[in-house]
């Protein structure tokens, strides 16, 4: 498989070379394939029968599509979990990772202090979720939270259907603030200074020089950036379920998923089928990213 | 490890758990004689136990007796504990090995954990939630421990028994569902305990006069308001009905149902507003505030209050009487209990373990971890009960038929994906209960139809 | 023409920072400001709930949150006292050290190739990696766990007899979660390395490993640095396949013994926060720890531009 002297001479590899490579890669590949992809063709054979998870697999019956059909159907909170996905993508992507960004842009700019910004913004991350949800409680509660004591209004933070998605996601992107400027960050000081000095010395703004040097030679670190914010957004799940478990205005496909699959509810195939879903969305992203970045090549 | 689970078991879960009410008075009857016999002191009995497969053992028993417990936190862990130690100091040569899970994590994984290497005794709870995992072959059989069982009550047993009419489950406490609230608030303001929905409204009425929220309501985590309509639909259409409707057999669609949502509607203004954003926990600190009158849910209420004067003035209501004709003498109390796991390590152990958790002694070690809940036990001593106990084992004696809870009576699917998103929905919109009917009885087809 | 003139706290800083003033310099102070407000916007929350992780339960029952008194250092030794730390602690190190420096190591052998050479199937490998990301690990739950139970391992890997209950089997699912994102991380910065860098070491007749550990990994110290912070964040917080694999209580990773200061019905919030403090302490320490790479940069090497 390795292409000896097909390109340019450092792709130029010994046997021993093709051995090593070989490894570095097979590993890991198998390790994924057995762990995550067989247990997802599992997930989407699952998603065609109406298994309870219990009994032995030939108790397994098929029921054809019937688990699609209700859930597009008479499953009330799927089609508001698509939609609070996507509100969800919005603000990530619009708000929450350029946020990120900019604090990287800012904290690498090396003022006094630098580290105790870092950290602040970078603390939610690291928060268990059980302390998750008991900040935003104190926050967001109708009768004791800070916002209506402080405003003296009633309004119902986390109950009311109108609002409390936009209550999980400020939450949420407070916490991906932070994780998008340590990615940010970690890429902006693998650029080469010498570069902004460069364009400093051309007479270059120093918006000029982000937006003109640093920021087309961070491309990849861009790329990343993207991916991680739409793998987050799909993913989404544990802000709301330490919320309410996904419920009454928080419905997210992840938390349905979970609802379903998880505990003593053990609807396997149904859940299985949110999953496939999932995973049907998901894999129109990867597709649509595979095709930008080949083209580049 | 390999489930011995046939194509006839999976079909068996299929029935719905009423069918299965076969009457067991006669077996029980014989079974009290032989019961009274070994009774308490059968636990000192010198002669040696004979650890046959089946049968518990007369004699002290031996070896190591894994036990699977629910019970995380600190005080009841250390109860768990106390009385596990109590039963190994009984019988010498056997120790008890404690596999604490956390309370959710346990209850979350509990179909993997039966599934798995299960321990020989593990904590669970009466109702259908005990039936399924015995249809389903992921527990033992304990009829015969129950043969030597003496102090628990027919219902007690019936809520024990699966469809096959054997005992799968050994009770160990319950505590009531019931409306509480405080004596002081209802002594100054002079209120009278509502008798029937009317005087509730009346009273409800009053209360907002007085700057009170007549009914603390809180539904943030979905499962206390499955609560309120069991408690209205057990005076609405009577425990039956209600069993019936919980085993998939009534049309959800049926007037009957439909009349417990509009009295529902009915009394939903006397209810603290906006409750979906509020835990049970903030609920109760209402009342506790005295900003709320009553509360609708279970005794754990108590556990919000200050130990002492705080929750000696705790009181609690049936729920009023809605129709004359069904009257107030169905309620819900569930059950916690024991259940063993379909091939224990140590069968006999496990069983002995079992009969001395249904005496009198261990299930007082438990209360002591948690003085909201009662003995299961009846001839355990009572002297030692508070107030609110005292109360509550009365209720609890005088009813004359006993729910579980909602998402203990009906399969655990249905209660927490369609009854609890419904009942949120119909808190925040309570004047389309027919397309939230329709809509239930649906999804209610697709899964009890699976 | 470096200005900075301020008392800098990180010396290594020092060389990264001459794009600090030049012609705008008179708005200077506008910087620390900004970002001071919006540091102490993004503490808040967590203050908040430090000060009240530091109340009694009955005190902020009855005044509610938004009051002050009922303090007490009571939470923090109860929290100790009762939710078994050390055990948990220790599970937690069992696992997620493993599961971090593997997670790592592979994900580097994997970028490596993608990003080094130009194999036709590298994009096609790469999404490979990508789209395992994209699976919301709960539908996974039921097959995995399935075949964990099936396989049985020597009792010197598992005191169980199967993958079912073993620390291995948690750090495997752990890695095949994460190795994904690590592997698509860390292959988009290695390809932002210039490839020149390679040509003289494959001119002096490098071999492939010597290229990986000496031109590459070292290179990429700011992107490790951030993934191991985030990994070491995330598989420590992992909760969800501990308990589904684990099963035994007394085998839970630390965050679990959280849920042990949990009721069955009511929880003393206070409380929780209390040990949720305690229990965020060593990824913050990891985090202190590998700060300096982020701080630092790179100041050798990359000869792009």
């Amino acid at each position: 498989m390795a292409s000896k002297r097909k390109y340019r001479g450092i792709d130029q590899l010994s046997t021993r070379d093709k051995v090593v490579v070989s490894l570095m890669v097979i590993v890991p590949t198998l390790i994924v394939l057995w762990l995550v992809w067989l247990p997802a063709i599992g997930s989407v054979l699952l998603s065609f029968t109406n298994w309870d998870g219990i009994g032995p697999l030939s108790g397994i019956k098929s029921v054809g599509l019937q688990n699609y059909r209700d859930i597009a159907t008479i499953y009330p909170p799927f089609w508001p979990a698509i939609q609070h996905n996507l509100i969800w993508l919005a603000v990530m992507f619009l708000v929450a990772t350029p946020l990120g960004m900019l604090f990287a842009v800012l904290v690498d700019r090396g003022v006094a202090g630098t580290r105790f910004y870092q950290t602040s913004i970078y603390l939610p991350v690291v928060l268990s979720l059980a302390l998750i949800g008991f900040i935003w409680q104190l926050i967001y509660s109708r009768d004791q939270g800070l916002i209506n004591a402080i405003t003296g209004g009633t309004t119902d933070w986390y109950g009311d259907p109108n609002v409390n998605l936009w209550a999980a996601l400020v939450a949420a992107s407070w916490r991906h603030a932070g994780y998008i400027m340590l990615l940010y960050l970690a890429g902006l000081k693998g650029v080469d200074p010498s570069l902004r000095e460069a364009a400093k010395i051309d007479g270059a703004s120093e918006s000029q020089t982000f937006f003109k040097v640093v920021f087309p030679v961070m491309r990849p670190i861009n790329i990343i950036v993207l991916v991680v914010t739409f793998i987050e957004s799909l993913r989404a799940f544990d802000l709301v379920w330490v919320i309410n478990k996904g419920r009454n205005g928080l419905e997210l496909i992840s938390t349905l998923v979970t609802q379903n699959v998880v505990g003593e509810a053990s609807r396997i195939g149904f859940g299985s089928a949110l999953a496939t879903i999932m995973l049907l969305i998901s894999s129109v992203l990867v597709f649509i990213y595979l095709r930008i970045a080949m083209k580049e090549d | 490890m390999t489930r011995p689970s046939s194509e006839a078991e999976y079909l068996a879960r299929m029935v719905p758990p009423s069918v299965r009410g076969v009457d067991r008075r006669t077996l029980l009857r014989g079974a009290l004689g032989v019961g009274t016999l070994l009774g308490a002191g059968g636990l000192a009995a010198c002669s040696s136990g004979s650890t046959g497969s089946t049968g518990v053992p007369t004699g002290a028993v031996t070896g190591t007796v894994t036990v699977g417990s629910n019970q995380s936190d600190a005080v009841p862990k250390a109860a768990v504990q106390s009385y596990m130690d109590a039963f190994a100091k009984a019988n010498p040569g056997t120790t008890v090995k404690i596999n604490t899970v956390d309370h959710n994590s346990f209850q979350e994984n509990i179909n993997n954990y039966l599934q798995g290497s299960p321990d020989d005794v593990f904590t669970w709870f009466a109702g259908y939630r005990m039936q399924f995992f015995a249809e389903k072959g992921l527990v033992g059989d304990v009829s015969d421990v129950w043969k030597n069982i003496t102090g628990m009550s027919d219902a007690l047993k019936k809520a024990s028994t699966a469809a096959d009419g054997k005992q799968y489950f050994v009770p160990i406490t319950n505590y009531p569902w019931a409306v509480f609230y405080r004596k002081s608030v209802f002594q100054e303001k002079g209120y009278e305990v509502p008798k029937t929905l009317d005087d509730l409204n009346a009273l409800g009425a009053q209360m907002k006069k007085d700057g009170l929220s007549p009914i603390a309501f809180g539904d943030k985590d979905g499962w206390p308001a499955m609560g309120t309509f069991d408690q209205i639909n057990l005076r609405v259409n009577g425990y039956d009905f209600h069993v019936s409707l919980m085993a998939g057999k009534e049309a959800w669609t049926d007037p009957k149902v439909k009349k417990v949502f509009d009295t529902w509607a009915g009394i939903l203004p006397l209810h603290q507003a906006d409750s979906l954003g509020r835990t049970w926990q903030e609920a109760a600190q209402s009342l506790q505030q005295k900003k709320s009158g009553m509360y609708v849910l279970g005794s754990f209420l108590a556990q919000q209050f200050t130990k002492g004067a705080e929750q000696d003035d705790l009181d609690f209501f049936t729920f009023p009487e809605i129709d004359s004709t069904i009257g107030t003498d169905a309620i819900e109390a569930p059950i916690d209990g024991y259940m063993m796991s379909a091939k224990p390590k140590n069968e006999g152990g496990a069983k002995k373990l079992l009969q001395y958790i249904s005496q009198p002694e261990a299930q007082l070690l438990a209360l002591k971890a948690d003085p909201s809940v009662i003995a299961t036990n009846q001839t355990a001593d009572t002297s030692g009960y508070t107030a609110l106990q005292k109360k509550s084992l009365e209720y609890v004696k005088s009813a004359k038929s006993i729910a579980q809870f909602m998402d203990r009576d009906t399969r655990p699917d249905f209660a927490s994906t369609v009854m609890i998103p419904a009942i949120q929905s119909f808190i925040k919109n309570p004047k389309d209960i027919d397309g939230l009917l329709t809509s239930i009885e649906a999804q209610k087809k697709s899964i009890f139809g699976s | 023409m470096s200005l900075a003139a301020d008392p800098v706290e990180e010396r290594s800083q020092a060389l990264l920072k001459p794009h600090e003033g030049g012609p705008q310099s008179g708005r200077r102070w506008l910087l620390p400001v900004m970002l001071t407000l919006i540091s102490l916007i993004w503490l808040f929350p967590l203050l908040l709930a430090l000060v009240n992780s530091f109340r009694d339960y009955a005190f902020t029952a009855k005044n509610g949150y938004v009051s002050w008194g009922g303090f007490t250092f009571d939470n923090y030794t109860n929290a100790w006292q009762q939710a078994d730390f050390g055990l948990h602690f220790a599970n937690s190190a069992i696992i997620t050290i493993p599961a971090v420096i593997l997670t790592l190591f592979l994900s580097c052998c994997v970028a490596f190739v993608v990003a080094r050479f130009s194999f036709k199937f590298n994009l096609a490998l790469l999404g490979f990696f990508l789209a395992a990301n994209l699976l919301p690990p709960q539908a996974l739950l039921i097959p995995v766990y399935r075949m964990f139970r099936a396989i049985e391992v020597p009792l010197w890997i598992s005191d169980s007899g199967t993958l079912l209950n073993s620390f291995v089997g948690l750090i495997l699912v752990n890695m095949a979660f994460q190795i994904g994102f690590c592997a698509f991380v860390l292959s988009n910065y290695m390809k932002a390395l210039p490839k020149e860098l390679y040509e003289s070491a494959v001119i002096d007749g490098a071999s492939v490993t010597r290229q990986f550990f000496q031109i590459t990994l070292p290179l990429c110290r700011p992107a490790l640095a951030a993934l191991a912070v985030l990994q070491t964040t995330w598989i420590y917080n992992e909760f969800f396949w501990a308990t589904v694999l684990l099963q035994q209580g007394d085998k839970f990773p630390v965050t679990s013994s959280l849920n042990n200061l949990r009721g069955q019905f009511f929880t003393d919030n206070n409380l929780v926060a209390a040990g949720s403090m305690i229990v965020a302490i060593p990824t913050l320490v990891i985090f202190f720890v590998l700060q300096r790479h982020f701080v630092a940069g790179l100041t050798l090497g990359a000869t792009k531009g």
